[in-house]
């Protein structure tokens, strides 16, 4: 659906996106992870229509962004990063604006159900200027919903929003994600590895890994790491456990916390817990953690400033 | 076609919520009002000074020279705004030609300009009771079409220069000097040179509307004129939407 080959964009001297290349399928959510000023923001742009590339081509539902740009247009809906919003129209004005510029047959009842889609059907006659952020962020969402693009385009859907309305627009998107394309950026991974079924994460303009959550996160760490608490000693235990087998380290972080590693896909946390009631201590907590965004990242970016030094 | 129509209206909708544009529209309507009353009154006070009554020109004359001022603080927001607000993102990419979008806009505005014009009609209907034996309709009528294609380029020069300029009050002013520039300073050579100086003339905005369709002379080649610069506008406006994507 979305085939993105070998696209660049300079801004002046800046190299904002270098050679990048990737593909989406139908009905595939595709994460676009990075830091900011990665060349998230940019690549959506070139994708939508909004600016051209410097070189390299995109393809949307076959139709090139550059050339054929109204046709891709067509097919896309984009939610940019600033909700781009009339706020002195009322909601259901400003739908029916944009149906119109999309020239929907049924511009009215499309309205209607967006609005119930994003669950705002009883602000429609508000005016937009008066509603909080996350319900101007689910506008927008409407926005890009109205014409049910075969390609999703959203950048930083949930960004500003409470933990109730996050639910509620991932919900959203993985609903249309079932037979569309959605193209996702962020900066959680959480939100990634629940949403996606596939992985970009961005540097500098450049892509650094590609893979689905799950390998993403043993790929990565090439062990589980799960974080334990008990109530009262644990030199003891790190003691106990390191003497499994199939463990890798552990490590006592503070009375009561420790932690321990292991191969994935030998999961010895009941042998743990079991080892844990054993020796007479009291679980309190067992949790798996897993690496935040700023940890892979660093990760990344140092292991290919080792391959660099190495090649030098 | 649609999407213009589309734009256009959202375009005039806006202005009916637009502080700016119900202030222009008063000072634009009272000013034109209040030089009516003092043209009559001073008329009526000593009339056989005068070698005529007065006609619609006491209308068309000053609303001409009010479109100079008028017209940039109606244009300034129209591109500019969509910037400061992030939705030119939005228009930029929908499904809509860049040309379709300046058109739109320069539509939208020329609607409600029209509207305006629309009431200072009540002043050559009061002229018509006030004079004896009525006034020279087709004088009005020129007069009129000489506003309303004047108004048309200066709107779509501001529309253009609005899309050059991010932020509304340069908008505004380049426009306003633009304006003053064909109005005044265009013409001036023509003054000077002993040869070419037709040429110059041609270019003043302010000679072709005061010489020609004020005085109730149609001229095809005024009418080239005035169609030429709105196509100009235009198309500067649409250039400089092209140029914002390219930046």
């Amino acid at each position: 659906m979305i085939r993105v080959e070998e696209l660049t964009k300079n801004f002046g001297s800046r190299r904002a996106i270098d050679n990048l290349s990737f593909e989406a399928r139908q009905g595939e959510i595709l994460g676009f992870l990075g830091p900011n000023g990665a060349g998230k923001t940019t690549t959506m742009r070139i994708l939508t229509g909004y600016m051209p590339p410097s070189s390299g081509t995109a393809t949307i539902a076959g139709y090139d962004v550059v050339a054929d740009s109204l046709n891709v247009r067509k097919r896309v809906g984009y939610l940019p990063e600033t909700v781009p919003l009339y706020t002195d129209m009322t909601v259901f004005d400003y739908l029916k604006f944009m149906s119109d510029l999309r020239h929907l047959p049924n511009a009215e009842d499309a309205v209607a159900e967006t609005l119930e889609q994003v669950g705002l059907i009883d602000r429609a006659e508000g005016y937009i200027g008066n509603l909080s952020k996350g319900m101007r962020q689910r506008v927008g969402l409407a926005q890009a919903l109205l014409h049910k693009p075969e390609v999703l385009i959203l950048d930083e859907p949930t960004i500003g929003l409470d933990p109730a309305q996050i639910i509620e627009v991932r919900n959203v998107i993985r609903e249309v994600g079932q037979e569309r394309t959605v193209l996702l950026s962020t900066h959680i991974l959480s939100e990634a590895q629940q949403l996606c079924d596939r992985i970009l994460i961005i540097n500098k303009g450049k892509i650094v890994v590609e893979d689905t959550p799950e390998n993403l996160q043993s790929r990565l760490t090439g062990a589980e790491r799960v974080q334990l608490r008990v109530r009262g000693e644990t030199a003891d235990l790190v003691q106990k456990i390191s003497q499994m087998k199939g463990i890798q380290t552990v490590q006592g972080i503070s009375e009561g916390l420790l932690e321990f590693q292991f191969a994935p896909g030998n999961d010895l946390r009941p042998e743990v817990a079991r080892l844990v009631i054993q020796s007479n201590s009291d679980l309190l907590e067992m949790r798996s953690i897993n690496l935040s965004l700023e940890e892979i990242f660093l990760q990344l970016t140092r292991d290919e400033a080792e391959l660099a030094g190495e090649g030098e | 076609m649609r999407n213009i129509w589309t734009i256009a209206k959202r375009e005039l909708d806006n202005y009916f919520s637009s502080p700016i544009a119900y202030a222009v529209a008063f000072l634009f309507l009272s000013i034109i009002g209040l030089i009516f009353v003092l043209n009559i009154f001073a008329y009526a006070s000593n009339p056989y000074s005068y070698s005529e009554a007065p006609d619609t020109r006491i209308v068309t004359g000053p609303m001409a020279f009010l479109l100079l001022l008028a017209i940039p603080a109606l244009t300034m927001r129209l591109v500019a705004d969509e910037v400061r607000m992030g939705t030119m993102e939005l228009l930029l990419t929908a499904p809509v030609r860049d040309f379709e979008l300046i058109i739109g806009k320069w539509l939208g505005v020329f609607l409600f300009f029209l509207m305006m014009v629309a009431v200072t009609l009540v002043f050559p209907i009061l002229l018509n009771k006030i004079v004896v034996p009525g006034i020279d309709q087709m004088l009005m009528l020129s007069g009129y079409l000489g506003i309303i294609l004047t108004a048309a380029a200066l709107l779509a020069l501001g529309v253009g220069f609005s899309a050059i300029f991010s932020n509304q009050i340069a908008a505004f002013f380049v426009t306003l000097s633009v304006f003053v520039v064909i109005w005044y300073l265009i013409g001036a050579p023509a003054r000077i040179l002993p040869v070419g100086g037709e040429f110059f003339s041609y270019l003043d905005l302010s000679s072709q509307f005061y010489n020609n369709f004020n005085e109730g002379i149609f001229k095809l080649s005024s009418l080239v004129y005035f169609l030429s610069l709105t196509s100009l506008g235009l198309f500067i406006g649409t250039t400089a939407v092209e140029v914002r994507r390219w930046r």
